[in-house]
């Protein structure tokens, strides 16, 4: 892993083109379904509850607490070689779906499951920007 | 149907070359097997109507048109189901259906895989793509891998039951110690739960020893009716129960860490076997990763949920224990060509047929498989029994 190789990165696809240009504008929104009125993530065509396309997007808390994490040492892809050690992290959001990001801006050691944490944007790229985490 | 699983037998099983296998292809493994399969049953290619194989890697594309051209089958049966290492568990009960149903008379599952050669016979990631499409776009950013998935679920369950690392390394433990009884196992020297312990954390809470071998391998089982199966070469095994199931796609999408889809598939399996935990003599539990067993266990019923730990403990897993399970060595210390799951059919049927020499359960008459596929998130679960 010596040549310097990007991390992968999401290509935006008609489900969700809009979550990742908020994402751009560091603004975090999430999909509530307008029939049954339930919030989902990942951004979908339809609503997973219910099976409605009736979706809106929302702007969220941002705010959420840590549902489990992991502390990885092996990068999982070249890209990732120089990121080591990094926190794995599944997040329950406020408004209660659960994502995966990596918690930032912390002492590894110090995360832990039920921690609150906040959103903040980690610009990758010019074009890509990833939500992700820290401690509140 | 669930009845008519039971007039359905399983008669041929084998293994490919196994290990490293860098001058045979994953479509020549497969082959092989299927081959060595068949010679165990004493039937021969032609007798086969069948087909039921998923290659999920480079070049496996419609896998059961290509595995079946590969060796001049003309299936009227075909199904590549592909939901991870559980798919070749799940095909048994489609086999056995498809054979009750009478719209195949002999089924050949098979498998094929490189995984090993394919990194350049070392260990570590295969390169991925740096544009990510779909769904897992909301994961593959993050730097999610099997091994961090798992280590998510090993974490919660750590956080809600108390259970330890010291606990998971019993399974790594008492595994190799099966293993050391099984010639074809790649690694047999004994190892304590200090190495466990020891061995450098790959995703915490897991260790590199917590985690499954990465080696080149293919495997084949074959079935038929239970009226053919009696005039065949060896003693059949039956099909008692079988279940399947599956939860999620991707690991955030789960929806409760500490439980996998074989509390479905194996209350199923169960049902439809009319049996119950303690007829189970042998257990091949898919062993990605000490946490898989742990949680599978857990699922399956064999203890309450949060007693796994407790269950695991004082190498009751190991030979001449109360519980005999992944008698070959599992994935941990015999083999895992990436996708485990044919090889719990084939220990589990050379089980009840009595063929396994020193690492032979005493009486063993009913087996249980369990695959688990994706990150936690498909299995498939069959109870299979002596004619
Ligand atoms: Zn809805």
């Amino acid at each position: 892993m010596a040549a310097p190789s990007p991390p992968p990165l999401p290509r935006p696809y008609q489900d969700t083109a809009a979550y990742w240009q908020a994402a751009r504008e560091h603004r975090f929104i999430i999909q509530k379904c307008a029939d049954c009125a339930e919030f989902q993530f990942y951004p979908r065509g339809v609503c997973s509850h219910c099976l409605s396309s009736a979706l809106e997007w929302e702007e969220a808390s941002g705010r959420g607490e840590v549902y489990s994490f992991s502390i990885n040492y092996r990068a999982p892809h070249p890209g990732f070689a120089d990121k080591t050690p990094f926190v794995l992290a599944l997040v329950t959001l406020a408004e209660g779906p659960r994502m995966m990001t990596n918690i930032v801006d912390c002492d590894p050691d110090t995360v832990r499951i039920g921690m609150a944490v906040t959103v903040t944007f980690d610009d990758v790229t010019e074009d890509v920007t990833l939500p992700k985490f820290r401690p509140l | 149907m669930a009845t008519a699983l039971r007039d359905v037998a399983i008669v041929g099983v084998a293994e490919s070359d196994i290990g490293r296998v860098p001058d045979k292809s994953k479509f020549q493994l497969s082959a092989e097997a299927s081959r060595m399969a068949l010679e165990d049953a004493g039937l021969s290619v032609g007798d086969v109507d069948g087909l039921f194989t998923t290659i999920i890697t480079e070049g496996g594309q419609f896998s059961s048109m290509l595995m079946a051209e590969y060796m001049g089958i003309t299936p009227r049966f075909t199904d590549s189901t592909s939901i991870g290492g559980s798919s070749f568990v799940v095909y048994v009960e489609h086999a056995a259906m498809a054979i009750a149903a009478g719209l195949c008379d002999v089924a050949l599952i098979c498998h094929g895989s490189t995984n090993i050669s394919d990194r350049g016979g070392r260990g570590g990631p295969v390169s991925q793509s740096t544009e990510v499409f779909g769904p897992t776009q909301f994961e593959e950013p993050y730097g999610v891998s099997t091994v961090g998935a798992y280590a998510l679920a090993a974490q919660r369950h750590m956080h809600e039951y108390g259970t330890t690392s010291e606990q998971l390394a019993e399974i790594a433990v008492a595994t190799r110690k099966w293993a050391s009884l099984n010639p074809k196992a790649r690694m047999r020297d004994p190892i304590t739960i200090d190495d466990v312990m020891n061995s450098r954390v790959i995703a915490s809470p897991l260790h590199l020893l917590d985690c499954c071998l990465v080696t080149d391998a293919g495997g084949a089982v074959v079935l038929t009716s239970l009226e053919r199966a009696r005039d065949l070469k060896k003693a059949p095994v039956r099909v008692l129960g079988a279940g399947e199931a599956h939860s999620h796609r991707m690991i955030s999408q789960m929806p409760d860490l500490t439980q996998t889809a074989a509390a479905i598939s194996g209350k199923l399996a169960f049902e439809r076997a009319g049996l119950t935990h303690s007829d189970i003599d042998v257990a091949e539990i898919y062993d990605s990763f000490t946490i898989t067993v742990l949680l599978t266990l857990e699922s399956l019923g064999f203890c309450a949920k949060g007693e796994g730990g407790a269950f695991v403990s004082n190498q009751r897993t190991a030979p001449g224990g109360e519980f005999s399970m992944n008698t070959q060595g599992g994935a941990l210390s015999y083999t895992h060509p990436g996708m485990f799951g044919i090889f719990t059919i084939i220990e589990a049927v050379r089980q009840v047929r009595g063929e396994c020499g020193p690492r032979q359960v005493p009486g063993a008459e009913v087996a249980l498989c369990n695959g688990t596929g994706g990150t936690l998130s498909s299995t498939g679960t069959i109870i299979l029994g002596r004619d």
